[in-house]
Parts: C-alpha cells; sequence; structure tokens
C-alpha cells in the first residue's frame, strides 16, 4: 500500500468539518428532509473517520475499517429509508414536514 | 340462649288436648287473613272471623265433651301440653296450655258468647266503613281471649292478656275520628296498665322464687303443692307469706282488668266503642278475665288457710268485690246513657263475682262469671239493637214506649234484665248470685260483706227497673220513629235469652252441676239442698229485695215517661245525692286533683330539669366542643395547611420547569444532545491530559 501525503489529522479535520456541518443542518433546518440529510452528514463524517483511522492504524492488510464503514453505509441507507417513510407518514397525518409544527406524540 | 322449641307430647294425651292450641290459633289466623284484605270485601271478612270463630267452637265443644266425658269416670282432667320456648344461662321458659273443667267452660262460653256477637255484628256494622277493620280486631281479640283461657303459663297468659288489652284499646277507639272515643281508649289501656305492671311485679317474684312459670305441670309446676309450700314458708313482711303476697300483685293486675275499685274508671269511657264491642270485650268475656285469672291463681291465692278459713289474699279479695259491687250499682242509679247504665252494672257484677272468689271459693265465683256472660251480653246487644233502632239515639230520657216498636227486643231485653236483677227461680242470675251471697252468710271474718251484697242486689233491681222504664215504657220521646232491628241481630237476641234463663238450672242447690264439675266431684240430684240451714230464709230475703227493688223502681219510674228536660224522680227528693251519683261520685275528679295532678306537676318538674339542668349541660359541653373545633380549624388552615400548600406550590411550579424540557420540538433534543456531547468530548479530553 502506498504511503499517503496527507497526515491523519488532515482526513479527522475534513471529518470533523463534515460532522459540524451536518449537526449545524440538523439543528437549524425546519424541515425534516433537510435535518435527516444533516444527520447523512454527520453519518459520514464518523464513516470518514473509520477510514481513516483504520489506514493509519497498525494493520491496514485487514479490512476491518472498510467492512465497518460499509456495514455502516448499509445501516445508513436502512435508516434514511425508515426515516423517509417516517417522514412521508407524518406529513400525510399532519399536512407539513416541518419539525417546529410537529410537537405532539398525540395523533 | 337456645331457640329451639321442643315439643314433648305425652303419649297419654287425649288428641283434643294436643290441638287444643287450634282455638285460639284460628281467630289470629283469620285476623291477619281480614288484615290482608282489600277494604271493600266485606262478606269474606265476616265469613272469615264468623267461620274461624265457628271452628273455635266446635272444638271448644269436643274438649268440653272431653272433660265432661272423664269427670263421668270419676277421673280429674287435667291435660297439659307444655314446651320450652328459650333458654337463658341454667334456666328456661317455659310455655304451655292446660285443658280442665276450668278452661273447657271458659272456651265454650267465650267461643258461643263470642259468636253471637259475630252474628250481631254484621248487622249492627252493616252501613260502617271500616267493616273488615271492625273484624280484623273483633277477631284477633277472639284469640287472645281464648289464648288467655287455655294458657299453662303465667307469661304465655300474660302475653295474651296483653294482646287483650291491646285490641280493647284499638276498638274502644275504633270510631277515632271522635276524640272522646280516642281518649276512652288512652284512658282505658293506661289505667288497665296500673294494674298490669303489678301483675307483672308478681310474675317476676313467682319466677324468682319458684323457677318456673307454668302453672301445672306434673307436680313441677308453679301453683302446684310443692312450690306452693316453697312459697308459703318465705316472709315477705307486712304479716304475708310470698304466696299471698305474689297473689295480690297477680290480683292487681285482675282489678285493673276487671275493672275493680279503684281502677274502675276506664270501663265506663269504654262504652265509647260501637255495642258488640261493649257487649263482648266490656261485659262478656275480657273483663271477665281478671275474674278467670282469680280463679286460675286460685291455688296461690288459698295457700295457707285453715280449713274453712281464708287467707288474707283471699279477704282483700272479698273486700274489693263487695266494696265495687255496692260502689258501682250506687252510680248506676244516676245515669241516663243506656249503655253507661250497663257499665257500670258489670263492674258491679264484677265486683259481686270477685266477692264469690274470695268468699266461696271458685266455682262460686265463676258460676256467676257464666250466667253474667250471657244475661249482660244479651243486656248490652239489647241496647245496641235499641239504640240503632232509636238512631244513635244513647240517652234513655229521649226514648220510650219501645216495648210496642221493638216488641222482640223489648222481651229479649226483660229476660236478661230479670236475670241481672236476680228474679227468683226462673233466671240464671238468682242461682249464681244466690250462690254468693250465700257464701257471704257463711263467711267467718266479717258480716259486713253479706249486707254490702245485699244492698248492691237491691240497688241492681232498682236501676234496671228505672232504665227499662225510660226505655220500653211510657210514650216515645225521640225525634225520628223507631223501628225494629234486622233478624241477624235479633237472633242471637233470642238465644242469649234462653240461656239467660236457663242456664241456672246447672247451678241449683238441689242440681249443683257446675260447682261439682269446676271441682271434680260427684253430683246428683237431691231436693234436700235446699235445706240446708239458712239457705231458704236467705233465698226468700234476696227474692224480697228484688222485688223490693223492682217495685221502688217501678213506683217511681213506671208509666211516668218524664220530659227530658224535667229533672229525674230521685233527683226531687235528694239533689245532692243525685248530683253526686250523677257525677260518678268524684273519683274521676278525685284521680284528676291527685295522680293526674301529680303527673302533671313531675312532668312541669322534668321539663325544668331538662330545659334548664340538662339542657345547660349540653348546651356548655357543645359549646366547649365548638370552640375546640375553632382552634383546631385555625391550626388547619394556618399551619397544617400553609406547610402543604407551600410543598405542593413548589411541586408544581418545579415540575411545570421542567415539562419545558419536553416541548415536542425534535430539535431542540437534539441541540440538547449535541451539547452533552460537547460536554462529555471537553470532560474526556480534560481528564485525560495528564
Amino acid at each position: 500500500m502506498t504511503p499517503l501525503a496527507t497526515p491523519l489529522a488532515g482526513y479527522l479535520l475534513v471529518a470533523a468539518l463534515l460532522f459540524a456541518i451536518g449537526l449545524a443542518g440538523a439543528l437549524t433546518r425546519r424541515n425534516a428532509i433537510m435535518v435527516l440529510i444533516g444527520i447523512e452528514l454527520m453519518l459520514n463524517a464518523a464513516n470518514l473517520n473509520l477510514i481513516a483511522f483504520w489506514r493509519f492504524g497498525p494493520h491496514p492488510e485487514a479490512l476491518t475499517g472498510m467492512m465497518f464503514a460499509i456495514f455502516s453505509i448499509a445501516v445508513a441507507a436502512a435508516e434514511a429509508a425508515v426515516g423517509l417513510g417516517l417522514v412521508i407518514a407524518i406529513y400525510r397525518h399532519t399536512n407539513t414536514t416541518e419539525l417546529d409544527k410537529i410537537n405532539r406524540m398525540k395523533g | 340462649m337456645q331457640g329451639a322449641i321442643s315439643f314433648h307430647p305425652d303419649s297419654a294425651l287425649s288428641a283434643i288436648a294436643q290441638i287444643l292450641w287450634l282455638i285460639p290459633a284460628a281467630p289470629i289466623v283469620a285476623s291477619g287473613l281480614i288484615a290482608m284484605l282489600k277494604q271493600p270485601r266485606r262478606k269474606a271478612a265476616a265469613t272469615l272471623a264468623i267461620g274461624s270463630l265457628a271452628f273455635s267452637l266446635l272444638l271448644s265443644l269436643i274438649a268440653f265433651g272431653h272433660v265432661l266425658s272423664g269427670w263421668a269416670h270419676g277421673a280429674v282432667v287435667r291435660e297439659v301440653v307444655n314446651f320450652t320456648w328459650f333458654h337463658f344461662g341454667s334456666a328456661h321458659v317455659d310455655l304451655g296450655w292446660v285443658l280442665d273443667p276450668l278452661a273447657a267452660i271458659m272456651l265454650v262460653m267465650v267461643s258461643f258468647v263470642g259468636l253471637l256477637i259475630f252474628i250481631y255484628s254484621v248487622g249492627y256494622m252493616a252501613h260502617d266503613e271500616n267493616f273488615t277493620r271492625f273484624f280484623c280486631f273483633m277477631s284477633l281479640f277472639a284469640g287472645a281471649m281464648l289464648g288467655v283461657v287455655i294458657s299453662n303459663s303465667l307469661l304465655l297468659l300474660f302475653m295474651f292478656w296483653e294482646i287483650v288489652g291491646l285490641t280493647s284499646y284499638l276498638l274502644i277507639g275504633f270510631w277515632y275520628q271522635k276524640p272522646s272515643a280516642a281518649a276512652a281508649a288512652k284512658k282505658a289501656f293506661i289505667t288497665t296498665r296500673v294494674g298490669d305492671i303489678f301483675f307483672f311485679l308478681g310474675i317476676v317474684w313467682l319466677f324468682s322464687q319458684t323457677g318456673t312459670l307454668v302453672l301445672y305441670k306434673g307436680g313441677g309446676g308453679a301453683i302446684e303443692p310443692a312450690a306452693l309450700a316453697r312459697l308459703l314458708s318465705q316472709h315477705a313482711g307486712l304479716g304475708l307469706s310470698a304466696a299471698g303476697a305474689i297473689g295480690l300483685l297477680i290480683f292487681a293486675g285482675a282489678v285493673g282488668k276487671s275493672g275493680q275499685l279503684p281502677l274502675h274508671v276506664w270501663l265506663p269511657d269504654a262504652m265509647e266503642g260501637p255495642t258488640p264491642v261493649s257487649a263482648l270485650i266490656h261485659a262478656a268475656t275480657m273483663v271477665a278475665a281478671g275474674v278467670f285469672l282469680v280463679t286460675r291463681m286460685y291455688p296461690l291465692m288459698q295457700i295457707g288457710a285453715h280449713p274453712g278459713g281464708t287467707t288474707v289474699a283471699l279477704t282483700v279479695v272479698t273486700w274489693v268485690g263487695a266494696s265495687t259491687a255496692v260502689f258501682a250499682a250506687l252510680i248506676a242509679v244516676a245515669q241516663n246513657d243506656i249503655k253507661r247504665i250497663l257499665a257500670y252494672s258489670t263492674i258491679s257484677q264484677l265486683g259481686y263475682m270477685m266477692a264469690g272468689l274470695g268468699l266461696g271459693g271458685v266455682a262460686v265465683g265463676m258460676f256467676h262469671l257464666i250466667t253474667h256472660a250471657f244475661f249482660k251480653s244479651l243486656l248490652f246487644l239489647g241496647a245496641g239493637s235499641v239504640i240503632h233502632g232509636c238512631h244513635e239515639e244513647q240517652d234513655i230520657r229521649r226514648m220510650g214506649g219501645l216495648k210496642v216498636d221493638m216488641p222482640l227486643t223489648f222481651i229479649t231485653y226483660a229476660f236478661g234484665m230479670l236475670a241481672l236483677c236476680g228474679f227468683p227461680l226462673f233466671f240464671s242470675g238468682f242461682w249464681s248470685k244466690d250462690g254468693i251471697l250465700e257464701a257471704a252468710q257463711h263467711w267467718d271474718v266479717s258480716k259486713a260483706p253479706l249486707v254490702m251484697l245485699v244492698v248492691g242486689a237491691l240497688l241492681t233491681a232498682f236501676y234496671m227497673t228505672r232504665q227499662v222504664c225510660y226505655v220500653f215504657f211510657g210514650y216515645w220521646r225521640g225525634q225520628k220513629v223507631a223501628h225494629e232491628s234486622p233478624k241477624v241481630m235479633t237472633l242471637p237476641l233470642v238465644i242469649l235469652a234462653f240461656f239467660a234463663m236457663a242456664l241456672g238450672l246447672i247451678g241449683t242447690p238441689a242440681w249443683p252441676w257446675f260447682h261439682a264439675f269446676l271441682e271434680n266431684r260427684g253430683v246428683k240430684f237431691n231436693l234436700h239442698g235446699f235445706a240446708e240451714p239458712g239457705l231458704g230464709l236467705l233465698m226468700l230475703a234476696s227474692s224480697l229485695v228484688v222485688f223490693l227493688g223492682l217495685g221502688i223502681g217501678w213506683w217511681l219510674y213506671g208509666n211516668k215517661s218524664p220530659e227530658p228536660e224535667e229533672p229525674d224522680a230521685l233527683e226531687k227528693s235528694a239533689p245532692w245525692l243525685w248530683a253526686g251519683l250523677r257525677d260518678r261520685l268524684y273519683v274521676d275528679e278525685l284521680y284528676g286533683v291527685t295522680v293526674i295532678a301529680f303527673y302533671a306537676w313531675w312532668a312541669r318538674v322534668a321539663d325544668w330539669l331538662d330545659r334548664r339542668v340538662w339542657g345547660g349541660i349540653v348546651a356548655a359541653v357543645a359549646w366547649l366542643f365548638g370552640l375546640w373545633a375553632q382552634l383546631n380549624r385555625l391550626l388547619d388552615v394556618y399551619w397544617v395547611d400553609g406547610g402543604f400548600d407551600k410543598t405542593c406550590e413548589e411541586l408544581s411550579s418545579s415540575g411545570g420547569l421542567l415539562a419545558r424540557v419536553e416541548s415536542g420540538r425534535v430539535q431542540n433534543y437534539l441541540r440538547i444532545l449535541a451539547a452533552a456531547v460537547v460536554a462529555l468530548a471537553a470532560v474526556l479530553l480534560w481528564s485525560s491530559r495528564p
């Protein structure tokens, strides 16, 4: 495996940035779909970290980090599907996707 | 306490003795059924009442026949059925009934006279709107009276005695819309209660001494020799044995019920009730219950007497009876209400019975009771017929000449009147009264009762003549024309008239069948009975007295028919005496200023105590508790509630604060989560530094 030009801190910095952007989106957007997108961004930041730590870890030849990341992406896909399904169900019920207006558990 | 009723039927008992209880039960059940009838069903009520009493009469006759046949074979018939009512501790209370000659005679008399009066009532009460209620009470009365007669337990007797008193109260007050009837009912009830209290004391005393209230129990009863000997050996003070004292207490009950001095005041007022009631209850049966009671308890009264002698109890009975006989006869002379005259006459005759018991024993008194029951109920029913025929008029001064308008009533009434006066030889009253006079003649203690009773007989003949002259002779002084009563009323009169005459034949000195039957000895017809020393003279004397009374009466009142406003023939000659007699010798007034005044005073004292003393204490206690309650309230409001309210307030406000976190906004939660993660990271970073 070829050595990398960029040190680990660079990857971590990018991942942190991505996480912060995702968090900001999830916290500030009103639209439930946009919040979901923010969450996906944060998940991907975590995936990036997984890959980075694996690549700079003591056993890069074993594909452990890659496997984690792929699992995580699959889970995220499933989660996104569930989340979108929920958003559609809520929209059908309340006619809105704005999270400020969805504040009750009771139908 | 065990509630079980256990029967011990003796196999030697006759069938009739075992079912004797049916005799009182039938009318009582009929009374209950009538009470459940709907108001307008008159026919059903009368049928039930008369049918049940006829059934009782039938059984009574069978019982009488049974006793009679036993007596004819020389056996002493006294069959008892006792059973235990309940236990308490080691003692137990027994009830039971008895069939003996006394009970048998009374059974037949009560059910027979009762039946005739029931039949008569169908006519007399025909227009009354409370016809069914009347027969309900009458049936209950008849049942209870028959119960009194057969009771073998003083307690059972007392229970029936009180039911009889209750029905008497209900029937005197039958027309309770009239204030006088309501007052008379109350008076009767309360006056007899005075006697009943003493009676009950006697019962309790007897129970405490003998441990049983059963009268006959094969040697173990309260008036059988063993118990009597024990009672006689105990001294109760004042020279009396326990037996004598208990006897006197029981006699006090009889005084109340039988209207003897000084408790006679209720009986004349009891005439406010319907006339059949007066005839059945206040002439023939209930008032005779007192006499019957003394007879029933005679062994107790008599114990301790030397042969031919007497006891304190019997002496008291004699004096009370004799003074009542003459006292009530005096008052009867000056009454103007047809029923009131008969009421005083009843009191007087009850006095004769009591005197007869005291002087001559069971048979003498009982014979007069039986004959009196027939002729006095005849007189009352005759008076009822007269009242009915005269359109509810009761004042004899507004009648007259009825012998033409009401011939059948007149003839039967005359029979009753002659029997009551003791018209010689042909009427029952002569023989029964003569028995009493004869006993008085042989009394060793004093001859005064004889004199009193003879004077009473003279007065009886006189006042009855006066009444008959006023009512049936002379000319009519009323408003509307009188009419004869219907057959349903006159038929009982005829039957009773027959017995008023014929009954005397069973108790003549030549053939004293009645006395022998009651005293369980043999009898045969023997004309030498008349030859007893002094008897012929006595009979002659008493006949003369009767003729004298009749003669004076006829001479004074005859066919004269004075106007209602005109003073009485006697009043003209002795106005002060007349006024005293007319106002019933002021006994009621005397009670008014003594007993009743004392009662009223005592009630006022009690009222004052209640209002001032007890009321004050109660009010003070209430005030104290109010104060205490106020204190508690203040504590509650300002201390307990204050702390509690504060706690609640804090809890609710902190709850509100916490609730604000749960806003339901997902992004808020997310923010908190993010902040927490940041904080966690900071802590981790901080703590991981070397």
